[in-house]
C-alpha cells in the first residue's frame, strides 16, 4: 500500500459573515460599489456562494447575478453575470474587473436604471472563515477516500474552492497532496480538471469519490 | 447521551463533529448572554436550547436577565419600537430611568465573562459597566429605519460594544463597530418542531376541531397587518373557486385596536365560509402549531413586514412547500421555485397555490428540498457553530 510522506488533514470551516455598510440600490451603484469594496467581498459574493448554497444546484452562480434576476428583475444582466466562472479567472482582481466590465457594458445600453427600496438593495458583505481541523488524518489513498466520504461539506469547499482562489494555489489541496505527498500525479491531474462551477459541494464530493475509487481500482485495492 | 449527541440524527453530516472540535478550542471560556426575558419564542427559545448544550460542551455559559420597574419596561418597549422605525415619544425622564435601572442590574449581576452577548434593547446599556472581556450587541430586529431621536440616544451605547450582530445585512444601521450577520434558527427537537406520532397528530387536530378531509392551507402568525392574514383569506378565495380546500389561520391577537379589528374581519370571513378556520392560540401552543404545520399541504407566510419570522423554516423542516411574501427574512428562507415561492401580491399567492394543487407531484419534491435547506441553514446546530466561531474569533 502506497503511503504519504505527509498526512492529509481534513479541515472544515465556519463562515462568519460581516456586513460592510456598503449598499447598491440600482445597477449603476452596483458598478460603483463593486469597484470600491475590499477584495474579500468579491470573494464572498462569488466563490462563497458555493458554500452557502451547498445543498442545491446554484442557479445563478454568484450573488450579483442572483440580485439582478430576483430583485432588479433584469434577466439580461443576470444571465451575463451568471456565466462568469470564478474558477476560470486567475485572480480576484481580474474577477472584479470582469464583473465590472459586464455591468458597465450593460449599463451603456440602458436608458434608465430601476431604483429599489433599501431592503431590496444589494448589501455587500465579506466573511472570515474559522478553520476547524477534522480528524483523523489520512496517509493512504484508502484513508483519504474514507475521510472524503465522511467529512462535513465545508471541508470540500475549503480544500477545493478556498485553497485555489484565496490562498493563491494553482490547484486544490487534494490535488496538491495526491501529487506531492502520495505520488499520484495522474489522479491529481484528473482532480485539478474537475469543474466545480454551477454544481453543489455534495456533487463535487461524489465526483471526487468516483475519481478516487477509480484510482484505488487501478492500484488493485 | 449528551445533549449535542441527540442532534446527530437531525443535523447535516459532520456538523456535530465541527461543533465539538470548535468547542475544544474555547473550552473553559466564559460566555454570558444577557436578555430581557427567559420567556417567549424567538431569541429566548434559541437561548433555552443552546445555553445547556454549550455548557455540556465545556463552555462556562450563563444567561442573566435585566429588569426594572414599570417605567423601565415602558421605556424599553417605546425605545425598541422607535428603533424599529415606529413613531414614539421618548422622554428624557424615561430614558434616564432605563439607564438607571440597568445600572442597578449591573451592580447585581455578575457580568464577568470572556464574551458577553447583550440581546436587543433591555440589557444594552449594561455595556456602560463593562469591565473585561469582549462585548457584542445582538440585535434581533430591523433597526435600519430607526427614528432619528431614538438612534441618537442608542448609537453611542452600541458603539461601546466590540461588535454587533444582526439577522440580515439590511437590518443593520450605520455603526463604527464590525457588524456580523447571523440568521435565527429553530430547534428541531423542541415541541414546536419534533416528530409527532400519528396518534398525537390525531389527538391535537381533533382538539383543535380541524377536520382532515380536504387539503389544508395554513398560515401561522399574529393577526396583525404585518402578517397580512386578510390577504391570505383573499388568496384562498381566489383558489377556492377551483379547488375544494380549507384555510387555517393560527396565531395570536395583539391587544391593540388594529389587531382586534383584523381579528373581527377574519371572524366575519369564517362566519361566511365554514372552510376558513381562525384559531386563536396561546403563545405556548407549540405542539398544536407543530401538528397544524405537519397536517398542512401548503404553508403560507404572506408577511408584508420586514421581520425574520421563522415560520418558513419550521414548515420547510416539516417537508412543506412555503409560499411567502417578498420581505426580509421570509424571502431569505425560501429558495424560489426550489423550496417554495416568493410572492408580491394576493394574486401571486393564489396563482402559486393553484399551480401546486394542479401539479401535486411537485409538493413532496419541494418539501424534501425545503427540509434539506432548513437542515443546513436554519437549525440551532448552525447557530451553535456561529456562536462558537464568534468565540474563536473574538475571544480566542
Amino acid at each position: 500500500m502506497r503511503t504519504a510522506t505527509n498526512p492529509f488533514v481534513f479541515t472544515g470551516c465556519v463562515e462568519l459573515r460581516q456586513a460592510l455598510d456598503v449598499h447598491a440600490l440600482d445597477e449603476r451603484e452596483l458598478l460603483d460599489r463593486l469597484r470600491e469594496v475590499p477584495i474579500d467581498s468579491i470573494f464572498f459574493h462569488t466563490h462563497g456562494y458555493f458554500l452557502r448554497h451547498r445543498p442545491f444546484t446554484t442557479a445563478w452562480g454568484n450573488d450579483f447575478a442572483r440580485w439582478a434576476a430576483v430583485e432588479v428583475r433584469d434577466q439580461v444582466l443576470a444571465e451575463r453575470l451568471a456565466v462568469v466562472d470564478p474558477f476560470a479567472v486567475e485572480t480576484l482582481d481580474d474577477l472584479r474587473e470582469e464583473l465590472a466590465l459586464i455591468i458597465d457594458g450593460h449599463l451603456r445600453g440602458l436608458g434608465a436604471v430601476v431604483r429599489l427600496p433599501f431592503a431590496r438593495g444589494f448589501h455587500f458583505q465579506q466573511s472570515r472563515l474559522v478553520e476547524v481541523p477534522l480528524g483523523p488524518s489520512a496517509i493512504s489513498l484508502r484513508e483519504f477516500r474514507d475521510g472524503l466520504a465522511a467529512v462535513d461539506a465545508s471541508a470540500i469547499y475549503l480544500h477545493m474552492v478556498h485553497a485555489r482562489a484565496r490562498r493563491g494555489r494553482g490547484s486544490s489541496d487534494f490535488a496538491e497532496w495526491l501529487r506531492t505527498s502520495l505520488g499520484l500525479p495522474a489522479l491529481a491531474d484528473r482532480i485539478a480538471r474537475l469543474d466545480a462551477y454551477l454544481t453543489t459541494l455534495e456533487r463535487v464530493r461524489g465526483r471526487l469519490l468516483n475519481l478516487v475509487d477509480g484510482a484505488l481500482e487501478e492500484e488493485g485495492e | 447521551m449528551s445533549r449535542i449527541a441527540e442532534y446527530r440524527q437531525v443535523a447535516p453530516q459532520g456538523t456535530v463533529d465541527i461543533i465539538e472540535r470548535l468547542a475544544e478550542r474555547v473550552r473553559g471560556r466564559r460566555l454570558l448572554h444577557v436578555s430581557g426575558s427567559r420567556l417567549g419564542g424567538g431569541s429566548a427559545e434559541v437561548l433555552r436550547a443552546t445555553v445547556p448544550i454549550l455548557g455540556d460542551l465545556g463552555i462556562d455559559t450563563r444567561w442573566e436577565i435585566t429588569g426594572g420597574d414599570p417605567a423601565y419596561y415602558a421605556t424599553v418597549r417605546a425605545l425598541q419600537a422607535a428603533l424599529e422605525g415606529g413613531e414614539r415619544v421618548l422622554t428624557e425622564d424615561g430614558l434616564e430611568r432605563y439607564l438607571a435601572m440597568n445600572r442597578v442590574s449591573a451592580r447585581k449581576l455578575d457580568l464577568e465573562a470572556d464574551l458577553v452577548l447583550a440581546h436587543d434593547v433591555p440589557p444594552a446599556s449594561l455595556v456602560e459597566a463593562r469591565a473585561g472581556g469582549r462585548w457584542i450587541w445582538r440585535c434581533h430586529f430591523d433597526c435600519s429605519g430607526a427614528q432619528h431621536g431614538a438612534w441618537a440616544f442608542f448609537r453611542p451605547l452600541v458603539e461601546r460594544f466590540d461588535a454587533a450582530v444582526f439577522s440580515l445585512p439590511q437590518y443593520a444601521h450605520r455603526l463604527g463597530v464590525p457588524a456580523f450577520i447571523l440568521h435565527p434558527s429553530i430547534d428541531p427537537l423542541s415541541d414546536r418542531n419534533r416528530e409527532l406520532t400519528p396518534r398525537e397528530m390525531q389527538t391535537v387536530l381533533a382538539a383543535l376541531r380541524v377536520p382532515q378531509d380536504k387539503p389544508l392551507l395554513l398560515q401561522v402568525g399574529p393577526f396583525t397587518r404585518g402578517h397580512d392574514p386578510l390577504g391570505v383569506v383573499n388568496a384562498y378565495r381566489l383558489v377556492k373557486k377551483h379547488h375544494d380546500v380549507r384555510l387555517v389561520l393560527a396565531g395570536t391577537a395583539e391587544d391593540d385596536g388594529e389587531s382586534l379589528e383584523i381579528l373581527a374581519n377574519l371572524r366575519d370571513a369564517a362566519q361566511e365560509d365554514r372552510d376558513i378556520l381562525i384559531l386563536e392560540l396561546p403563545v405556548d401552543a407549540h405542539v398544536q402549531l407543530n401538528a397544524l404545520q405537519r397536517a398542512a399541504m401548503i404553508v403560507l407566510q404572506k408577511s408584508v413586514h420586514e421581520g425574520f419570522d421563522l415560520g418558513p423554516a419550521e414548515a420547510m423542516w416539516k417537508g412543506k412547500p412555503v409560499i411567502g411574501g417578498a420581505t426580509g427574512g421570509v424571502a431569505q428562507q425560501i429558495l424560489h421555485e426550489v423550496t417554495g415561492y416568493i410572492v408580491r401580491s394576493v394574486e401571486g399567492a393564489a396563482f402559486r397555490i393553484r399551480h401546486l394543487l394542479n401539479n401535486r407531484e411537485q409538493i413532496p419534491r419541494m418539501g424534501a428540498a425545503g427540509r434539506e435547506h432548513a437542515r443546513r441553514a436554519f437549525l440551532i446546530t448552525r447557530h451553535l457553530l456561529d456562536y462558537l466561531a464568534l468565540m474563536v474569533h473574538l475571544a480566542p
